[in-house]
């Protein structure tokens, strides 16, 4: 057994962050009710009730999100969390990203990402996971990411909900003479059957905000939900259809002026010399000023129009500095490998004794095998852009962002102004995938702004400056071993994996200065947590010291340690003669939500009956940010070609609050897995990264796309994920689908360097 | 230059090279096509011209001689056109970021072939890239947009 001082020891990086904000803040400031941003600047007739409600006298309700609505649908589904308690439609309100606050900090994605399987629920997980949560409300830290904010919203806002209803109700109690317990709320009115009297909640805001909130609300049974639980019309489809201008990019100001940065493409690389005599000749080019950021060296143009920036950069004459870091994939993987060779891992669960169980194992006992995955741009479909103004000593960042309160952080570092005095903007996103929690956009836009007298600018970047620039999902090299029992069943598994460390990469971009020492559990994620239960097993985990800037990529380390950890189990399956999802059955016979996902996959994918010789199934299995996913892969051999004809998906994420929103994720999260397991990387040469566009970095097109088909089940009793969770298991369902077809086993990524696809 | 959008002429002091994409989003403030990848792989642009699905990133702004149609002047949220109206019973959408390209070459397929076949979307919709991955959506809306062009609904 662990004890929890050994494992707040050597526990994940943000344990160190959680000593170093402990130090900080001090303890009191924990105790300390967080205060309701929305207090400052409300209008005329308008009442704030907490920091998710404002209602006005004309009955304009405001709900806040303080999530960023990237496409994952969090502004319809979080908002129904408030909606459904405060007992008013999803057309009555209005949806608002809110400000950067502290009231808003996310201690889900902490508490999920403390280094503990999803189904241990011991004393020593539960208690460090609290440990994590507490750490999140002392960083502060808004951000969207790790599938975490449905879980961080559950109780927080439908409390919200709750709390402002009653008060509401207790406001109508004093006008009406009435008590509160005698009262209704429907649809945003407050209701006395007796009299038939009725007001709404416009009419009670003002006086209701005066009344002080009760501290203990009941939340409704599950049986009288109206909103959650069914599917619900996204709230930001009609912008969306309409072509609104909404996202970041779209951003406009009268007096604004457009600029694009063009930053030395080898990571860590200095930039020597710019000459931007012609560039300054160029029709509508204001200036030309050098970039020298923690995030990147280089230059921005700042123009009268972003195309006109985008063309002036190009005739600017620049010098670039070698980068620290890698010269080439080779290099890439013998660093990677070598990491390995010198031992000194750390693991995070472990049973039996593996070492013992290999030492005597005897030759034709043995499997074992090598798998690579590579860098990975996000690619968003909106490029990287930020805008920003300092104008009167205030600055004003609009930014499409996953972690407002970052960019507060970089605001106040950069122009040494108070917190009071930056306001960041959440536009919508064009994409996040992890990608949007950096700070790197927004702070060149910052630095850009800190150039432009009092103007606005919107800083865009090219197509080939987001692809050629990371941070990337890291490149990642395993290997497993195993020793099979008679019954073909692995008596043994031993895994060793080297990344970089996507924890060490984020804190020290973001709070440069914390600690970044120490183990990474996002490095054995979706290898070290499966519900296998195998008598001898350890996954040793390596922070590989390749110094390319790498980042959450959506799914993190599942997105490479699944293809790894899921094809190896496939590989034992076959070697011990055993169908492969039968092999997992038997694995994880302990764990009937495991079971009945499998089973439910067996009859819908019509599993192990034969079909024509130019078919064949794969499958694989994960459990990634408490939501367990099994998936079942078809392909079809195209005159050679592998085409990928259908994908059945079924998931667990214990309760869903909207169907239909969760499965738009779970396609979503498998065609983003397959696009990638298919065909993309990001390779290097000479220090740089090799791809710069769609062109050579492309993703799966409606031609490619196969017929999807989900079913959702809640067994598990834990609230889990929605938008990452599709994505780690369809790569390994995809390369154990191409083996059962042709007897190919592809163990790097991406698989068309092995075959090709259609 | 004179530069016609949605029905309504422009007169624009600018250079003809200069892409139809930046004359309409920094010089016209029309920001429904949307910039993607500046180089015709990703369809975020698409607009429509002469009833053709046109990239506007890879157009230069000084061969346009036509009207150019731009979602800004398709519909709006409470008047919708077909092609719209069937994304939103699809619910099709999420990020968004890359459905206005989709949208306006969806609106070009039906315009000039009213039924068409999986393949004939497939051919169409294939240079419109969605890293959200709603293509089965926008198939199903595509479908559901041209059967109600057929009975005019």
């Amino acid at each position: 057994m662990v004890s929890i001082g050994k494992i707040a020891r050597r526990t994940f990086l943000v344990g160190a962050a959680a000593v170093a904000g402990g130090v900080a803040f001090g303890y009191y400031k924990y105790r300390q009710p967080l205060e309701n941003p929305l207090k400052k600047g409300l209008a005329e007739g308008e009442a704030t009730f907490n920091p998710y409600i404002k209602i006005a006298s004309d009955n304009r309700i405001t709900v806040i999100v303080p999530r960023a609505e990237m496409g994952q649908g969090a502004f319809t589904t979080l908002a129904a969390l408030v909606a459904e308690e405060l007992d008013v439609t999803l057309d009555q309100i209005t949806i608002e990203h809110g400000p950067a606050a502290p009231a808003y900090y996310n201690d889900a994605a902490l508490r999920e990402g403390a280094p503990f399987p999803a189904f241990d629920h011991s004393m020593v997980a539960e208690t460090v996971r609290n440990a994590m949560g507490v750490v999140g409300k002392f960083l502060a830290l808004q951000m969207t990411g790790g599938s975490s904010s449905l879980a961080d919203g559950y109780e927080k806002m439908r409390l919200a909900g709750a709390t402002a209803r009653e008060t509401l109700k207790a406001a109508a109690a004093q006008k009406l003479g009435v008590p509160a317990a005698s009262l209704k709320t429907e649809a945003g009115k407050v209701i006395d059957a007796k009299s038939g009297k009725s007001l709404t909640y416009g009419e009670l805001a003002l006086d209701a905000a005066r009344i002080d909130p009760p501290s203990d609300v009941a939340l409704k049974p599950r049986a009288q939900w109206k909103l959650l639980g069914k599917p619900q019309p996204r709230k930001d489809m009609p912008a969306k259809v309409t072509g609104q201008p909404i996202f970041g990019i779209d951003v406009q100001f009268p007096d604004m002026l457009y600029a694009t940065v063009k930053m030395n493409p080898q990571p860590g690389g200095a930039m020597k010399s710019f000459d931007a005599k012609e560039a300054l000749k160029m029709r509508g080019v204001k200036k030309v000023i050098a970039i020298d950021s923690l995030y990147g060296k280089g230059f921005a143009v700042i123009a009268d129009n972003t195309w006109r920036a985008f063309k002036a950069a190009d005739a600017v004459k620049v010098v670039w500095a070698d980068g620290p870091g890698h010269r080439d994939d080779a290099e890439a993987k013998k660093i990677l490998a070598g990491t390995i060779a010198a031992g000194g891992g750390f693991s995070l669960r472990s049973s039996g004794d593996p070492d013992k169980a290999f030492a005597d194992a005897p030759r034709e006992k043995l499997v074992e095998a090598e798998y690579y995955a590579p860098f990975l741009s996000h690619a968003t479909m909106e490029p990287m852009n930020a805008t920003a103004r300092l104008k009167d000593g205030v600055l004003d960042v609009w930014s499409p962002n996953q972690a407002p309160s970052v960019i507060k952080i970089i605001g106040a570092r950069l122009t040494k102004l108070a917190d009071d005095k930056i306001n960041v903007h959440t536009t919508f996103l064009g994409g996040g995938f992890g990608r949007r929690i950096e700070p790197d956009f927004s702070d060149y836009a910052i630095r850009i702004a800190m150039e432009t007298e009092g103007r606005p600018v919107k800083v865009t970047w090219t197509r080939e400056e987001d692809i050629s620039h990371g941070p990337y999902r890291p490149a990642a090299l395993a290997r497993y071993r195993a020793r099979l029992g008679n019954d073909g069943l692995p008596v043994a598994v031993h895994g060793s994996v080297a990344s970089p460390s996507v924890m060490a990469g984020m804190v020290g971009r973001i709070m440069p200065g914390l600690p970044t020492a120490g183990p990474d559990n996002l490095i054995l994620d979706g290898a070290y947590n499966q519900p296998y239960k195998i008598p001898n097993e350890r996954v040793d985990g390596y922070k590989a010291p390749l110094s390319t800037p790498v980042a959450s990529w959506r799914s993190v380390g599942n997105s490479f340690n699944a293809f790894m950890h899921e094809s190896f189990m496939d590989e034992l399956a076959h070697a011990g003669k055993i169908d492969p999802l039968e092999f997992r059955r038997k694995l994880m016979a302990d764990y009937p939500t495991a079971i009945a996902i499998l089973d439910k996959l067996k009859t819908l994918s019509d599993w192990g009956k034969p079909i024509d010789k130019t078919r064949a199934q794969g499958v694989a299995f994960t459990l990634s940010f408490g939501t367990w996913v099994g998936e079942v892969v078809q392909v079809k051999d195209e005159n050679g070609s592998i085409r990928v004809e259908k994908v059945w998906i079924v998931a667990d994420p214990g309760m869903v609050l909207d169907p239909l929103n969760f499965k738009a994720q779970m396609m979503s999260g498998a065609i983003y897995g397959l696009s990638a397991a298919i065909g993309q990387q990001i390779s290097f040469a000479d220090g740089a990264p090799q791809q710069s566009n769609f062109s050579d970095y492309d993703a799966m097109r409606m031609n490619q796309c196969p017929d999807i088909i989900i079913e959702i089940l809640e067994n598990s009793g834990h609230l889990g994920g929605a938008g990452e969770p599709a994505t780690p298991p369809v790569m390994a369902a995809l390369a154990n689908a191409i083996y059962a077809l042709n007897g190919k086993r592809i163990r790097s990524m991406p698989l068309n360097g092995e075959i090709s696809f259609v | 230059m004179k530069l016609q959008v949605n029905g309504t002429v422009h007169e624009l002091d600018i250079e003809p090279d200069m892409p139809l994409l930046w004359a309409l989003r920094d010089e016209l403030n029309i920001k429904g096509p949307k910039f993607g990848c500046g180089a015709g792989l990703c369809g975020a642009c698409t607009v429509i011209i002469d009833g053709q699905a046109t990239r506007a990133c890879q157009t230069a702004v000084g061969d346009v001689k036509s009207n150019v149609r731009t979602i800004d002047g398709l519909g709006k949220p409470d008047a919708l056109h077909r092609v719209q109206q069937a994304w939103l019973d699809e619910q099709v959408v999420q990020c968004g970021y890359c459905q206005a390209g989709q949208i306006m070459n969806a609106v070009a397929l039906l315009e000039t072939n009213p039924t068409p076949s999986d393949k004939d979307i497939d051919e169409a919709m294939s240079g419109n890239l969605c890293r959200c991955g709603t293509y089965p959506r926008i198939r199903a809306a595509i479908k559901r947009a041209a059967a109600g062009q057929q009975t005019g609904a």
